[in-house]
């Protein structure tokens, strides 16, 4: 647990010394407030005291910005050969590969805080419904940290950062909306098991504040098979 | 800690890269690790280290086995890598924090030990700086540090003191023989008088079979027994003499030397020795002897006959 700790606080430092996570978080900020209070379906158009059109903007904006904090994580080590010399420390492969999930959850939930002010703002304008909000956010912080460990995995796969990026991305799209187009055109079982796989149908399901066990565990086992599949990668390039 | 490797085995698909070999490190000795490129050292110490899994073989570090508990080996051992990676946003004394934290040291310790360490590694100057923007010689001292932080009773260096300057490659083999005095050392270089000048031992490794284990002595020895002499002998005829050296009962080949007036290279039968009977040869003729030298086998020469084929 401690070594788990030490290499998460490793990796945030480095985020916030190569200006990625100011980036992350000025970007992440700059995105979401303008489309959540200047364009499109914004909370003045829609007139209503809700988060929504945050959540829904936050919703895309953490798909792309996610693969770009993880795809150094494990290709930067592996390029430069010091993932060698951290595994010969006495650590697990497991300690590390959770280290580095947890730093970059830990910098996302950081980012999600200092949007805090826009709660506190559509709370003073009207009647809103404070249960939705907490969910709304508990949902992008599950989607996050299924991503992150899809990120994690493609980064292991390569040393190049771009493929890592890219190939989050592209896994990313599938549970971020072809399974839900999928799901449409499939009826019975098999429209249900896509319909379960796809991350809009339990952000909507969560966000309306119903916490379903069924969408813990689709969020759960995301990461649970990307962190898995992670440590794997790394287990094999000792053999 | 002793290092006990038995049968070793490790292939990269079909090929072997190591292939069965058997050595022992005691406690106290330093042993160098020599062989071409390629040869199979990087990966012999890859798997001691617990980085690399092996196909086949059994090694002990102390009373570990490296395959069943590699996490408590981990603590006993400091690894310096081949090219030393090193995390270049990062600065020093936080880079050997971060180290210091995952061997576990307790939290009191671990000031006075980074402490320790950069004065040892000599890198008061340095302490502050982004490791990316040190020299190739500094940074090569913070792999050192890191490697040692932690007191470690093993030490494998793969080519500790590549890219130093000469001066740093004299500071750092003090280093390593001051150290390796009560700590179980295995070295790898390519420099033969590297290896001679800090090692106990040498062990030469080719094409991942050990073709050679034993003291410089004993290597020079076991490599050519026979000795050779360049003897200049003046006031004579050249050809008289070349005649006379053929003829004794030890000499097995005489060569005269390219551009060199009256000088020759004598070599001896196995075993024997032909300085007395040239001496003698000389004084019964009447010749000036002027020269005898007595050639060493170099390390490179043994080294080279036992890794090409």
């Amino acid at each position: 647990m401690n070594n788990i700790w030490i290499i998460t606080r490793r990796e945030l430092a480095t985020f916030f010394n190569s200006l990625m996570a100011y980036i992350m978080i000025i970007a992440f900020l700059g995105f979401s407030g303008f489309f959540t209070w200047f364009l499109g379906s914004d909370i003045f158009f829609i007139k209503q005291a809700s988060l929504g059109s945050f959540f829904n903007i936050a919703f895309w904006t953490l798909f792309f910005f996610i693969p770009g904090l993880t795809m150094r994580l494990f290709a930067e080590e592996t390029r430069s050969g010091t993932i060698e010399v951290l595994l010969t420390k006495p650590v697990s492969d497991w300690q590390v590969v959770l280290g580095k999930f947890l730093s970059t959850l830990i910098l996302i939930i950081i980012a999600l805080l200092m949007t805090f002010p826009y709660y506190i703002t559509v709370a003073s304008l009207g009647n809103i419904d404070h249960g939705a909000v907490w969910s709304g956010y508990l949902g992008l912080i599950l989607m996050s940290a299924g991503y992150i460990s899809i990120g994690l995995f493609t980064s292991s796969i390569s040393n190049n950062q771009i493929v890592g990026y890219l190939l989050a991305l592209f896994i990313g799209i599938f549970f971020q909306i072809i399974f839900s187009f999928v799901a449409i055109y499939m009826s019975g079982f098999v429209g249900e098991i896509f319909n379960f796989l796809s991350v809009p149908t339990h952000i909507e399901s969560i966000s309306r504040g119903v916490i379903d066990s069924r969408d813990l565990i689709f969020f759960l086992s995301l990461i649970f098979f990307g962190l898995i599949l992670t440590e794997a990668n790394l287990e094999k390039s000792r053999l | 800690m002793d290092i006990i490797v038995e049968n070793l085995t490790k292939k990269y698909g079909t090929q072997k890269a190591i292939d069965n070999i058997s050595f022992k490190v005691k406690t106290g000795e330093i042993l160098g690790f020599l062989g071409p490129n390629g040869a199979g050292k990087t990966t012999t110490m890859k798997v001691l280290i617990t980085f690399l899994i092996p196909d086949e073989g059994n090694i002990r570090i102390g009373e570990f086995n490296v395959i069943d508990q590699p996490e408590k080996i981990k603590r006993h051992i400091g690894y310096l890598s081949e090219n030393n990676p090193l995390y270049s946003e990062m600065p020093v004394i936080d880079y050997l924090k971060y180290t210091a934290e995952l061997y576990g040291l307790p939290k009191s310790k671990i000031k006075n030990r980074i402490l320790e360490m950069i004065n040892i590694c000599g890198l008061q100057g340095e302490k502050h700086k982004n490791i990316g923007e040190l020299s190739k010689g500094y940074q090569q001292r913070v792999g050192l540090a890191q490697a040692l932080i932690h007191d470690p009773e093993v030490l494998i260096l793969d080519e500790p003191t590549a890219g130093l300057d000469p001066n740093q490659i004299i500071e750092i083999r003090e280093l390593i023989k001051k150290i390796g005095k009560e700590k179980t050392v295995l070295l790898s270089s390519h420099i033969l008088a590297e290896v001679e000048a800090t090692c106990d031992r040498i062990m030469i490794i080719n094409k991942g079979k050990i073709v050679a284990d034993g003291t410089a002595k004993d290597l020079r020895k076991h490599a050519q027994g026979k000795e050779i002499l360049q003897v200049t002998i003046e006031d004579s005829d050249k050809n008289d003499v070349f005649k006379n050296l053929q003829e004794l009962k030890t000499v097995s080949l005489v060569d005269f030397i390219p551009g060199k007036e009256s000088t020759f290279e004598i070599q001896s039968n196995p075993e024997t020795s032909s300085r007395r009977s040239i001496f003698k040869l000389c004084v019964d003729n009447g010749w000036t002897l002027t020269e005898m030298t007595v050639f060493e086998t170099k390390l490179e020469d043994i080294f080279r006959e036992l890794t090409m084929n």
